[in-house]
């Protein structure tokens, strides 16, 4: 038997991170052998070009970063949206400092509302934030009556998702800064791993000590706290808060989550792995948009890749016995 | 003696909650209604529930298995957007052609008049059915996860939806419109039957409303037998527990590609009724997220768990009919109509909370995982 260093072998883990890093290159490849067939240049390697873009997923990553937390505990956040929207919403109306303070208090406090109703109550999480999602929806629409508020996001807010420091998008600074965190989290404390543990089996991690209610609603706390975050960049980007600017944001963050080889049952999953599904998913949208393709292509498309990553990663095993 | 009808209504605790319920405000609803209790209404009420219910029973089957299925509401807008090609009803039929990449290409064309119709419904059926099928051999032999794998195949439905109407558009044949979305009488003198609805033995049931008619013949015709077969019974057994209906020597992947097809079917049902009503197709993103966000929400108030192996499609019409009668509410009493969202909210969070009281009589911790 031949036998091979396992650190040179990628792990079961690694592997989808590899694969979504190779697609990646492929969608690099394609979109520069297409715009240089067409225009005859390559705008999809420009430094400047490339940061624009990982700007504009800047917000994905972040709303990315707090839903894997939440599907690694098995359980998942339908209330991302309008949590997103009722955090910029609080921010522009408030104003003044207290505004990102205010929204990410929002977040914080919808996203523990989450968390006591699935880990006291044990409603299923799927059912639960998709209550809590409509009564934010429901707050939001008595609160401004259904129209845009016309409020502006303060200049602090502006400054962090809009702005460059040499030459580099804040927001890009801010998605690296939870990133870290979140990475050092699971990886480093005993809440981290608490987390892998409740994923791969809440019974054992009960029997085991794991304040299991506790961690669930400190997951979905960090789960609401992102989307605020995310929702008070998104205002300052786009300087006002508006109804349903969390819509687009809810599927594409569970896939990348899922793109990046989190088990969607939880329990398995490394955050670099939704770094680069988040990275995958703003290219595939931009190389898109640069090939001028209409939104239905875009949808097949789009759908098509989910299948084909997992096909090629994301197999669950039989289950025999 | 008695202690069979108590665990009988044991049971089906949940689901006869929900139908007592409806029953409850859907009789609050008529009294307040200036005009309760007529005909009218209830031909309102019917064409109002009708799709939501489809997508609501849609939903369940695959819940039974235990699998999420977040493309029944893409599937419905596919469908639908089918149907407004397809049922037009041109008296000299309907050319049929696909514009690919600047290609033509022709497939034929679909007779007029009425068999054009019926043959453009049975089009429009097996669409669904075939998506639905497409959902469950992704997952079966794909081995994705239910959730993961039907939300990308929605976002493919979604697509053709919007390659096939990316305007809202299209044309319904005006009698299929009208004879589908009214009482029985009209649908009577629409299609010449009964003596144009006029003979004496039918008159009772002239005010019935069609949708609900046709909502207890696939209820009655499609769902009842299916849930009665072995593939039937073999989705619940998927639910409770998959190990164990694998070792019985069920044939599990059979039966869950046989809940997708069929939810599939049902969704398909749903769009092509939307497609009816509103004379049109229309592949609207949002609208298409609602649908399956309140179908969801319809199978859990209709006492069908989450996790599945117990419930039922006939639950989950309830529990539609639940939420979409609670939205009547607001336009017979005064509630200012930007308070609707709030209180469908809260109510659904009312209703899985008070469902989820059982967790405070549960004596062994270790009961609560599973």
């Amino acid at each position: 038997m031949t036998v091979i260093p396992t650190n040179l072998m990628p792990s079961r883990d690694d592997r989808p991170i590899f694969i979504a890093a190779l697609f990646i290159v492929a969608i690099l490849t394609a979109g520069t052998a297409y715009t240089l067939q067409r225009f005859g240049s390559a705008p999809l390697l420009s430094p400047n070009y490339l940061l624009q873009q990982l700007q504009i997923g800047a917000f994905l990553g972040i709303v990315a970063a707090g839903m894997m937390i939440v599907i690694l505990i098995s359980q998942i956040d339908l209330s991302v949206p309008w949590t997103l929207t009722a955090a910029a919403m609080m921010a522009t109306a408030v104003g003044g400092p207290w505004a990102i303070p205010i929204g990410l208090t929002v977040g914080l406090a919808v996203g523990a509302v989450n968390g006591l109703g699935v880990a006291y109550l044990r409603v299923p999480s799927m059912i639960f934030t998709l209550g809590v999602n409509a009564v934010m929806r429901g707050l939001m629409v008595a609160h401004t009556g259904g129209f845009a508020p016309d409020t502006a996001a303060t200049g602090l807010m502006r400054t962090l998702a809009a702005e460059h420091v040499f030459g580099i998008p804040n927001a890009l600074f801010v998605w690296l800064a939870v990133s870290a965190i979140v990475a050092v989290m699971l990886q480093r404390t005993v809440l981290g791993r608490s987390i892998y543990a409740i994923g791969n089996k809440e019974a054992a991690a009960y029997l085991a000590g794991v304040n299991t209610k506790g961690v669930i609603v400190v997951c979905f706390a960090l789960c609401g706290l992102t989307s605020g975050l995310a929702g008070v960049l998104l205002a300052g980007y786009s300087q006002k808060a508006y109804q349903g600017m969390g819509d687009a944001y809810l599927l594409p963050a569970i896939a990348a989550v899922v793109i990046g080889g989190t088990n969607i049952l939880g329990g398995r999953g490394r955050y670099l792995g939704t770094l680069v599904g988040v990275i995958l998913i703003v290219l595939l949208n931009s190389v898109l948009s640069i090939m001028e393709m209409p939104e239905a292509g875009r949808q097949v498309i789009y759908g098509g890749v989910i299948i084909l990553m997992l096909l090629v990663y994301g197999r669950s095993e039989q289950v025999t016995s | 003696m008695s202690s069979d009808l108590a665990i009988r209504i044991r049971q089906n605790f949940a689901f006869l909650t929900a139908v007592s319920l409806f029953c409850v405000v859907y009789l609050l609803y008529h009294v307040a209604h200036p005009k309760g209790f007529s005909s009218a209404v209830l031909v309102q009420n019917g064409d109002e529930v009708f799709t939501l219910a489809l997508v609501a029973m849609a939903q369940t089957v695959p819940v039974l298995a235990a699998g999420l299925d977040l493309s029944v509401g893409a599937l419905m807008t596919m469908v639908g957007c089918f149907a407004s090609y397809l049922l037009s009803g041109a008296p000299d039929g309907t050319a049929l052609s696909l514009d690919l990449a600047g290609w033509r290409l022709g497939l034929g064309t679909l007779p007029g008049g009425v068999p054009g119709i019926l043959i453009g419904i049975l089009v429009c059926l097996a669409i669904g059915a075939f998506a639905g099928l497409i959902n469950g051999v992704v997952v079966v032999y794909g081995r994705i996860q239910p959730i993961i794998a039907t939300l990308a195949t929605g976002a493919i439905f979604i697509g053709v939806a919007l390659f096939l109407r990316p305007q809202p558009g299209g044309k319904i044949d005006d009698d299929l419109n009208w004879a589908l979305t009214n009482s029985l009488g009209d649908f009577a003198s629409t299609v010449h039957i009964f003596n144009d609805g006029a003979a004496p033995w039918f008159a009772p049931f002239a005010g019935v409303p069609t949708p609900f008619v046709l909502l207890a013949l696939i209820v009655l015709l499609v769902w009842v037998p299916f849930s009665r077969t072995v593939t039937g019974r073999a989705i619940y057994a998927i639910g409770s527990a998959e190990g164990a209906a694998y070792m019985s020597g069920l044939d599990v992947n059979r039966a869950r590609i046989a809940a997708f097809t069929l939810g599939g079917f049902f969704a398909g049902c749903g769009g092509l009724f939307l497609a009816i009503q509103t004379s049109s197709g229309n592949a609207d993103i949002p609208q298409a997220g609602a649908y399956t966000l309140n179908s969801i929400a319809s199978v859990v108030i209709g006492g069908t768990s989450l996790l599945g192996g117990s419930g039922g499609a006939i639950g989950s019409v309830f529990g539609a009919m639940i939420l979409r009668v609670i939205s009547f509410f607001f336009r017979i009493f005064d509630i200012a109509p930007l308070l609707q969202p709030l209180f469908e909210g809260i109510i659904l969070l009312a209703a899985v909370s008070i469902g989820a009281l059982r967790v405070l009589r549960v004596k062994n911790t270790l009961e609560l995982f599973r």
